[in-house]
């Protein structure tokens, strides 16, 4: 047994960024001698050729209907059908609402273990390594497994997606598996999105608890629509209400990693750095000159933001 | 209904980053100076939530199970301070330094001794290893449902009704029972436990419970974990930051605009 089985997902028929994501971590593995590369999606064949364009060698195509909206138990013994076909004794998935309950389900399923929100992975002497951040993001660890398959969920935006090669060949097959829904699902309600989605902005403005009250985000949301960006928040903003928690940025919010950040009254808890130390540069606006996020900013202006923004937005406007 | 809480003691998550060291070769960390240990911050979330649904019925128990050392008391005197009617530890040298599998297991094989129970509460994750597995061992051992990451808990019929935190927005499940269900952050706050609470609860029950007692000594101690710890340290983080200077804030703000300008950044 040996090679890579990669979990790859679609939204509304279109590949999830994840998946390409998912396939570049596992053909820098298959570099290093972890095997070939089988990618795994349910939907239908056009998708296990993109697939394969973007580095699987080959592809499994669950066209089983139940799978589409499914929670991870109907994945699961499809999944494991997919293990089964590949040989694989390497799992990859994504830390998704999909990856984050199916990765320990098909662990716990398979008697082996799984590494969550991996950051890093590499395959020497023989077997897989994954790095992982611990203790809010203070630490890190590297764990390996005593068990095949080997399974680790990989956080958005860990690896680089190849770009997609269409000369590149492998098969596409098909299966038809679908486990048993106990859990129904009666309901998904997406949250509002105002402009650019957070993941995907080049330019993200966020306000934390120094900002002291709702109305510092107006100012934000000005500044970010005016660099064409997104407005995040800490999650001690949104636990206050202050702003919705589709938002939240960091290790129970969401993953950025844009060109510019700017972080405006927040203090760089590692919590917070977990879901945006990725970003190319960093600006940090706060009163606390030994803040953290001053320390891992780039630029950092100590002082009021109810000066330096509004100050900030007129210069801007000024520059054209 | 009967209902069993996991909750966990762990290392203050907030403790500054300063005051957080490992012990490189140990592959351990040293606990902070000073910096008591806490209870995971999403478990008082589970437990609140155990309340709210045996208030709804009028009637039922609520049970708290953590695994840990001797200290991992406080956090189940804790949610007997809320109002949870009792408690088990499960603790011994066996335990140390175990990894999660072998959570979920022991953990388990405790809820098979109390005779199972109707549904099981856990937080979202331990958010000192951050990894959200133990609800999931827990329903695959049990051969349960579980359903992750809620957000609101009710009552619906035989099962229940559970809305989901997702990535993009909620979503609403109904499961059978019996279920594990995972509570995040998003439930809202949790009751905090009254003056008089505290003194009840020093009189409830707290079972000890070790490895012999559940039947798994063979499948504990750290040469039985199934995920292999090959090195935990501190990310170095090196400061290369540029203070922006002005004589008032609207110059600051112009010379940091006029940087970005000159490093196309906007
Ligand atoms: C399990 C767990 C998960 C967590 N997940 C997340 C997460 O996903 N995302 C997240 O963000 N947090 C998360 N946290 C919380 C995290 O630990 C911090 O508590 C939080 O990030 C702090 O938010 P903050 O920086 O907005 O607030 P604070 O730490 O209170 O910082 C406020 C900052 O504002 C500055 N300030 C005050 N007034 C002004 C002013 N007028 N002008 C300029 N600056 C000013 C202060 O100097 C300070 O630096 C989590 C915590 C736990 C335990
Ligand atoms: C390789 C490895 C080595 C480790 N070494 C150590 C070590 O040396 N020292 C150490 O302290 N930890 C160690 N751990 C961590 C420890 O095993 C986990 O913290 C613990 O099992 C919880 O796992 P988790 O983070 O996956 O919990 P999660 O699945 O994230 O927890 C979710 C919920 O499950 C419940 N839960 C989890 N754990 C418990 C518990 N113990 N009691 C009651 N309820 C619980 C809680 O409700 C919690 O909110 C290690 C982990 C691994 C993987």
């Amino acid at each position: 047994m040996a090679g890579i089985l990669v979990i790859a997902e679609a939204n509304e028929g279109a590949l999830a960024p994840i998946s390409g994501e998912l396939l570049g971590a596992a053909r820098k593995l298959a570099g290093e001698g972890a095997g070939s590369v089988t990618a795994f999606i349910a939907g239908s064949e056009a998708l296990g050729k993109e697939l394969i364009a973007l580095g699987a060698d080959a592809a499994i195509v669950d066209t089983n209907p139940a799978l589409q909206g499914a929670l991870a138990e109907v994945y699961l013994p499809a999944v494991q059908a997919a293990l089964q076909q590949s040989g694989a004794d390497i799992v990859l998935m994504g830390q998704t609402a999909l990856g984050r309950d199916l990765g320990p389900m098909l662990a716990f399923a398979l008697g082996t273990a799984v590494s969550m929100e991996t950051v890093d992975l590499k395959y020497a002497g023989g077997k897989l390594i994954a790095t992982r951040a611990c203790y809010g993001g203070n630490a890190r660890a590297e764990v390996s497994f005593k068990n095949a398959p080997a399974i680790a969920t990989v956080k958005a935006k860990s690896f680089d997606a190849l770009a997609p090669d269409a000369s590149r060949s492998g098969s596409v097959s098909t299966i038809d598996v679908a486990g048993e829904a106990r859990v129904k699902v009666l309901g998904v309600q997406k949250a509002e999105s105002t402009g650019i989605r957070l993941e995907d902005a080049p330019v993200v403005v966020s306000g934390g608890r120094g900002l002291g009250d709702p109305s510092g985000f107006k100012m934000l949301e000005e500044l970010a629509a005016l660099l064409k960006g997104a407005t995040g928040a800490s999650r001690a903003a949104c636990d206050l209400g202050w702003y919705p928690p589709s938002q939240q940025v960091g290790l129970t919010g969401k993953v950025v990693s844009p060109n510019l950040y700017i972080a405006v009254a927040i203090s760089g808890a590692s919590q917070h750095m977990a879901g945006m130390a990725g970003s190319k540069n960093i600006v940090a606006i706060n009163k606390d000159p030994d803040a953290n996020m001053v320390k891992a900013a780039k630029y950092a202006i100590i002082d009021d933001y109810k000066k330096v923004v509004p100050a900030l937005i007129e210069e801007i406007k000024k520059l054209g | 209904m009967n209902i069993v809480v996991c909750v966990k003691q762990i290392p203050d998550p907030e403790t500054p980053a300063a005051s957080f060291k490992v012990d490189e070769a140990a592959k351990k960390v040293i606990p902070a100076q000073g910096i008591a240990p806490v209870v995971n911050p999403y478990d008082p979330q589970a437990t609140e939530a155990a309340l709210r649904l045996k208030e709804a019925a009028g009637s039922g128990k609520v049970t708290v199970i953590s695994l840990g050392p001797d200290s991992a008391r406080d956090a189940i005197k804790h949610a007997l301070a809320m109002g949870a009617d009792e408690g088990v530890l499960i603790t011994g040298p066996e335990f140390e330094d175990i990894d999660n599998f072998q959570t979920a297991k022991a953990l388990a094989a405790a809820i098979q001794k109390l005779g199972g129970a109707d549904l099981v509460l856990t937080g979202r994750a331990a958010a000192d290893w951050d990894m959200g597995v133990v609800p999931l061992g827990i329903a695959q051992i049990l051969g349960v449902p579980c359903v992750t990451v809620a957000k609101a808990i009710e009552k619906n019929g035989a099962g229940l009704k559970v809305e989901r935190v997702l990535e993009d927005g909620f979503q609403t499940v109904e499961t059978p029972l019996p279920a594990v269900v995972s509570v995040s952050n998003e439930f809202g706050e949790p009751r905090y436990p009254q003056l008089r609470q505290i003194m009840l609860a020093a009189k409830k029950t707290v079972q000890v419970w070790g490895a012999n007692d559940l039947g798994i000594a063979g499948e504990m101690g750290k040469e039985n974990r199934a995920l292999v710890l090959e090195a935990l340290y501190v990310p170095k983080v090196e400061s290369n930051v540029e203070i922006i200077e002005g004589d008032t804030p609207e110059e600051k703000a112009r010379n940091l605009a006029q940087k970005l300008r000159a490093a196309k950044l906007i």
